[in-house]
């Protein structure tokens, strides 16, 4: 449904997107993660054709951005950063005006101003002006808008930013709830975001593509090895010399919890490697009291650090 | 077509949902009222005083009344104007610039065109609907006076008004697409405004110069509409002057998307 190979935009000299491709399967849900700056936006405005890229293309539902772009938006909803909304329009009539200028037929138009009202739950407010909603309501009608005209694609730039966390939910639903029909992407800078709502994830930083995988892949795959975290009543340096002589450990941390004599210890191990019976026994055998030991699996938030900081430090001031 | 007509509705809407219309036509009815009033009291004392110098010493000049009431009047609209469309057509693109709804709108399947179109048709009818009860005084005017003034130099000021006023509109909506700022946009405005009205001092250039100048003034040609007079190189003076600047908006809107937003 969506095609992007070898997309550039460069500003004068900082380049904001380097050489990116990906494709969107239809009725996949895409996650697009990446701190502040990483070119999430850029991109975005590039695949809805509000602005042309410098090199590359990119397709949406067979129609290329650059030429047919036309076409292409009549395919796609498009929530940007800010909702773009009229404040001194009721809901309704701002729907209808959407549908309107996104060519819905004025037979449909009426019915598809109330479905969109009715997936987003505005349908009780709709003669309100807009300018009387709260955050969180106007991003609704953000989100109504992009739907108004039932298109393949839904782009959505960050849609849970300023929501209060019941209407995060809500909306995380609605999205899951349109995947199947529509063909999504989302872009995010909240980790749990992709975890919860996405089929694949796309990690971009500073323009370039860390990474493209399921969450579930990203957790289990790109990791480097286990994190086994333990609490332990016991000398922290102690711990440490003993845990070391486990075979498989790789590395040991230990923090000392400040007001009682248990310390915290994250052991990290080599790939494949399960030793969490070996390092129970060694602790029994040392004879310290063991009150807690689990295995960690690496969450999105680690593999996302691991993938963008090695660069952050001498990272430029980046773009939006 | 749709998407035009969407665009205009859009702007109608906008203006009418918010005070800003009716406060903007209360104002410029009660001054071009107030003034029309005047002209008429100073027209008429002026004839009566002439009317009885004509008594004592014989031969009574002829003052054209209606005329010169006339003349005043849409010389005094275009003065009006001067002042009032930069208010109007200061928000159109700088607000939705500011919004973010100028990302909708381009994201939208609507040509650069159709938005300009659809914005710029929907400041001029704003705009004559602004003047429509105006001509009601000078209906009047006309209606009670004898000999009645021909027709034709009614209709021929109001075109001369609505074509003034749509360049001025055109102009006004070019600059408000250049800046997020609804009040730079104004001031600029009004500064451009001023400075096409004043290339009729051009005429004090010398030679050719002079008048080429004098040409592109905006409001050189307007005098011949408020005497009755349309005159075909006017028409093509204003027709040119708002396609310039409709073409050069959508330019400006076209350019957005090069820029860094």
């Amino acid at each position: 449904m969506i095609e992007v190979e070898n997309l550039t935009k460069t500003y004068g000299e900082a380049t904001a997107v380097d050489h990116i491709s990906f494709a969107v399967n239809k009725g996949e849900i895409l996650g697009f993660l990446g701190p502040n700056g990483a070119g999430k936006t850029t991109t975005m405005r590039i695949l809805t054709g509000f602005m042309p890229a410098t090199s590359g293309t990119a397709r949406i539902a067979g129609f290329d951005v650059a030429t047919d772009s036309m076409d292409v938006r009549r395919h796609i909803g498009y929530l940007p950063e800010t909702p773009p909304v009229y404040p001194d329009m009721t809901i309704e009539s701002y729907l209808d005006f959407v549908a309107r200028i996104k060519n819905v037929p004025s037979a449909h138009r009426a019915a598809n101003v109330t479905d969109a009202m009715r997936k987003t739950n505005l349908e009780d407010r709709r003669t309100e002006l807009i300018k009387r909603l709260s955050r969180g309501y106007k991003q609704r009608v953000g989100i109504a808008q992009a739907l108004v005209h039932d298109p393949d694609v839904i782009i959505l730039d960050e849609p849970t930013v300023g929501l209060d966390p019941k209407q995060i939910i809500e909306v995380r639903n609605l999205i899951k709830g349109l995947a199947g029909n529509h063909t999504i992407i989302l872009s995010t800078h909240i980790l749990p975001e992709v975890s919860m709502t996405c089929d694949r994830v796309v990690i971009i930083n500073k323009g370039k593509i860390a990474a493209v995988d399921t969450p579930q892949n990203l957790t289990s795959q790109l990791k480097s090895g286990q994190k086994i975290r333990l609490e332990v009543q016991a000398p922290p340096d102690a711990v440490k010399g003993a845990l070391a002589q486990v075979p498989g450990v790789s590395r040991v941390q230990v923090e000392q919890l400040p007001s009682s004599a248990h310390s915290i210890v994250t052991v990290e191990t080599a790939r494949g490697a399960d030793i969490r019976s070996d390092i129970a026994a060694k602790i029994i055998a040392s004879g310290w009291p063991l009150y807690e030991l689990r295995g960690v699996s690496l969450s999105l938030e680690d593999i996302f650090l691991e993938l963008t900081t090695d660069d952050a430090s001498h990272a430029q001031p980046s773009l939006n | 077509m749709q998407s035009f007509y969407a665009v205009y509705r859009k702007e109608m809407g906008h203006y009418f949902v918010s005070p800003i219309a009716y406060i903007f036509i209360g104002l410029f009815l009660f001054l071009s009222a107030y003034f029309f009033n005047y002209f008429l009291s100073a027209v008429i004392q002026q004839a009566s005083m002439m009317a009885m110098q004509g008594m004592r010493f014989g031969a009574p000049p002829e003052v054209d009344v209606p005329g010169q009431v006339m003349r005043a009047f849409f010389g005094l609209l275009s003065t009006l104007i001067l002042f009032f469309t930069p208010i109007l057509t200061m928000g159109v693109y700088a607000e939705e610039r500011k919004r973010g709804t100028m990302e909708l709108l381009m994201t939208s399947p609507v040509t650069e065109t159709q938005i300009v179109l659809g914005k710029f048709l929907a400041s001029l009818t704003l705009f004559a609907l602004m003047l429509l009860p105006t001509a009601s005084y000078l209906v009047f005017m006309c209606l009670r006076s004898d000999p009645m003034p021909p027709w034709r130099m009614l209709l021929a000021g109001y075109a001369g008004v609505l074509l003034l006023g749509g360049s001025l509109l055109a102009l006004g909506t070019f600059i408000s697409s250049l800046t997020e700022n609804q009040l730079i946009a104004a001031v600029l405005t009004f500064a451009a405004f001023l400075f096409v009205w004043v290339l009729d001092l051009g005429s004090n250039a010398s030679g050719g110069i002079g008048a080429v100048v004098q040409y592109l003034s905006v409001i050189r040609h307007y005098d011949d509409f408020t005497r009755g007079i349309i005159d075909t190189s006017a028409l093509i003076y204003y027709f040119s002057f708002i396609a310039l600047f409709i073409f050069l908006t959508v330019r400006s809107i076209d350019s957005m998307r090069w820029r860094r937003a």
